[in-house]
């Protein structure tokens, strides 16, 4: 294919992912936002007001930017995850598969679709959060480009879910036994400073973290670790992904018989 | 360029993933220009053959050309070459009908401009222009096999692939298919069609292979193979009753009922003779008709003998 005719195709595959959570936004973009401003309002507001400060911050200050990243990580990863199946499931998948579509704008086509609704969702989320707070924001440069590369990596993990899953417990299976526990083990909370010292350590190997605290520098301009290190960790995740998403497809694994 | 093959396989195999191997070795060539029928009983591995040149399966070994283009070398070019209309509804039922054929030509890095102008093209030609905003399930079951034969030709493959395209479609649509379809090769598209109705594959293919437990046991052109056909059954209706079937010489006849006569009749003896013999007994006939399709005569025959051949 030409460069015009990629660019064609990789718009057709972006466009039909967008149409796809935009048409039912009532199951996509509302409840997340429902479900973050539950959190402003409880943890933020009411348990918050009682806990104090939190790194030199208001406690609700603090955890903004961990809630809206967590909104950010679980709709990139939910959209790509549900998306992806489906296709496969009822076999929308062959259109693509006969087409002379490269494998790698597969990928980039959907892991778009991911980020266009992780970002969607964060940015309705940082509306809301604004009743709640006066949001700062410390680096606007750290802060998107720390969300946009964090919305990619975990739609690219929707992917890899995608393609790995058989059936439709597959798709649950990891958001709610692996994304969950480490997003609220990532910082969200709690700065791990309050953890004993063992604990840190264990927390330091859940990537999670690095991204939660990197894109609360973007708003607060403090930061539990290097940021350096984080941008070098996601971006690590994002070629692994990457890479191990093509050479599946092009094996054919999950999508050709 | 009249005599190049728009496809060639070569010794394809497949087992799949449970171990069963479902083609045991195929070649076959289709010449550009041709319509050619595959034919063969459920589960004789045709759709298998289909899926790998269209890269919805994977080979287990084998060579498959389209046109000039290996596809192990050039995948890509090969499908741009080929539009597929498969077996089962593949198109995301909840995507307007107009929608689904901007989008699969976009996968071809087709323009939506020109998409749309030829969405518009195919839809009308397909009788489902007026269908374009609504959503694919809302349509009939035949209008769903003319929307991916729409689909299939966005991108103005040279190479058209139909598994059963007419399952399940009434009789005047299958005909006006017919039409379209006949129409599109005579316009210099080559059309590889498989089916079940074989009244459908003698009315419109010139070259015919038949496949039968993942092997090739046939393929030849339609007129060679009907020239094979020993003995044709033809079907009488008498205007009065008899009360046994006539002794005619050369010919088998068989009462059905007391109006209805069954005449094997073999190639080399004329139906006059028949006829003369009747007229000579005051036997009066009404109406004649063959007793079945003559390629479905011949097609139960190939594939019993290949089942014979195989068991002993
Ligand atoms: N994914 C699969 N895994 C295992 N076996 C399969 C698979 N797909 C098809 N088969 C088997 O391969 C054989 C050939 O199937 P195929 O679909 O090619 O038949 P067909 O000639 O198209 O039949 P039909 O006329 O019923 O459509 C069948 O025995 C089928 O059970
Ligand atoms: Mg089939």
């Amino acid at each position: 294919m030409t460069l015009g005719e990629k660019y064609v195709a990789l718009k057709t595959i972006f466009i039909k992912e967008v149409l796809r959570f935009a048409r039912i936004w009532v199951q996509t973009i509302v409840p997340p936002v429902i479900t973050i401003s539950l959190y402003f309002i409880i943890f933020g507001n009411l348990i918050g007001s009682q806990i104090g400060d939190m790194e030199g911050f208001r406690y609700m200050d603090y955890i903004v930017p961990g809630l809206i990243m967590m909104a950010v990580i679980t709709n990139s990863y939910a959209n790509v995850v549900s998306s992806f199946y489906g296709t496969k499931f009822h076999h929308h998948i062959e259109e693509m598969l006969v087409s002379p579509l490269p494998y790698y704008l597969i990928v980039l086509g959907f892991v778009a679709g991911g980020i266009a609704r992780g970002l969607t969702v964060g940015i309705a989320v940082t509306g809301v959060s604004m009743f709640f707070t006066d949001l700062s924001f410390h680096n606007p440069g750290i802060l998107i480009s720390t969300v946009f590369l964090t919305s990619a990596l975990f739609a690219l993990a929707g992917l890899l879910n995608g393609i790995f899953a058989k059936s439709f417990d597959d798709i649950s299976i990891i958001p709610t036994f692996v994304l969950t526990p480490l997003t609220y083990l990532g910082g969200v909370f709690y700065s791990i400073h309050m953890l004993p010292g063992f604990w840190q350590n264990v927390s330091r190997v859940n990537p999670i973290l690095y991204m939660v605290n990197t894109f609360r520098y973007g708003f607060l301009g403090v930061s539990d670790l290097s940021i350096g290190l984080s941008y070098a960790i996601i971006i690590g995740f994002i070629l692994v992904l990457y890479s191990w998403a093509i050479y599946l497809l092009r094996s054919g694994y999950g999508i050709r018989r | 360029m009249a005599n190049a093959n728009a496809l060639s396989i070569q010794n394809l195999t497949k087992t799949y993933a449970n171990g069963f191997q479902a083609l045991k070795g195929i070649s076959l060539e289709v010449r550009e220009g041709d319509f050619y029928a595959l034919l063969g009983p459920n589960g004789a591995g045709k759709s298998t053959t289909i899926g790998i040149i269209c890269s919805l399966v994977t080979k287990t070994s084998g060579k498959v050309r389209i046109f000039d283009t290996d596809i192990d070398r050039d995948f890509s070019s090969a499908k741009r070459l080929i539009g597929l209309v498969p077996q089962e509804f593949n198109f995301n039922v909840f995507e307007p009908v107009e929608e689904i054929l901007v989008n699969q030509a976009g996968y071809f890095g087709i323009d939506r401009r020109t998409a749309f102008a030829r969405a518009e093209q195919y839809l009308k030609q397909l009788g489902l222009w007026d269908k374009r905003r609504e959503q694919a399930r809302d349509l009939s079951g035949g209008m769903k096999r003319r929307l991916m034969i729409a689909r299939a030709l966005v991108h103005r493959p040279r190479l058209l692939i139909l598994d059963e395209p007419t399952a399940g479609v009434d009789i005047e649509i299958r005909r006006s298919m017919w039409q379209f379809l006949t129409e599109l090769n005579r316009s210099g598209t080559t059309i590889i069609l498989t089916t079940h109705y074989l009244e459908e594959a003698e009315n419109l293919c010139r070259t015919i292979g038949i496949i039968d437990e993942g092997e090739l046991v046939e393929n030849t052109t339609m007129k060679r193979l009907l020239n094979e056909l020993q003995t044709e059954t033809f079907v009488l209706d008498l205007k009065a009753p008899l009360q046994e079937a006539p002794d005619i010489r050369q010919h088998c006849l068989r009462l059905v009922d007391d109006t209805t006569l069954e005449a094997e009749i073999t190639r080399d003896c004329s139906i006059n003779f028949l006829f003369d013999e009747l007229t000579r007994r005051g036997i009066e006939v009404l109406s004649m008709r063959n007793k079945t399709n003559r390629l479905e005569q011949l097609f139960v025959h190939i594939v019993e003998e290949n089942n014979r051949a195989r068991k002993f």
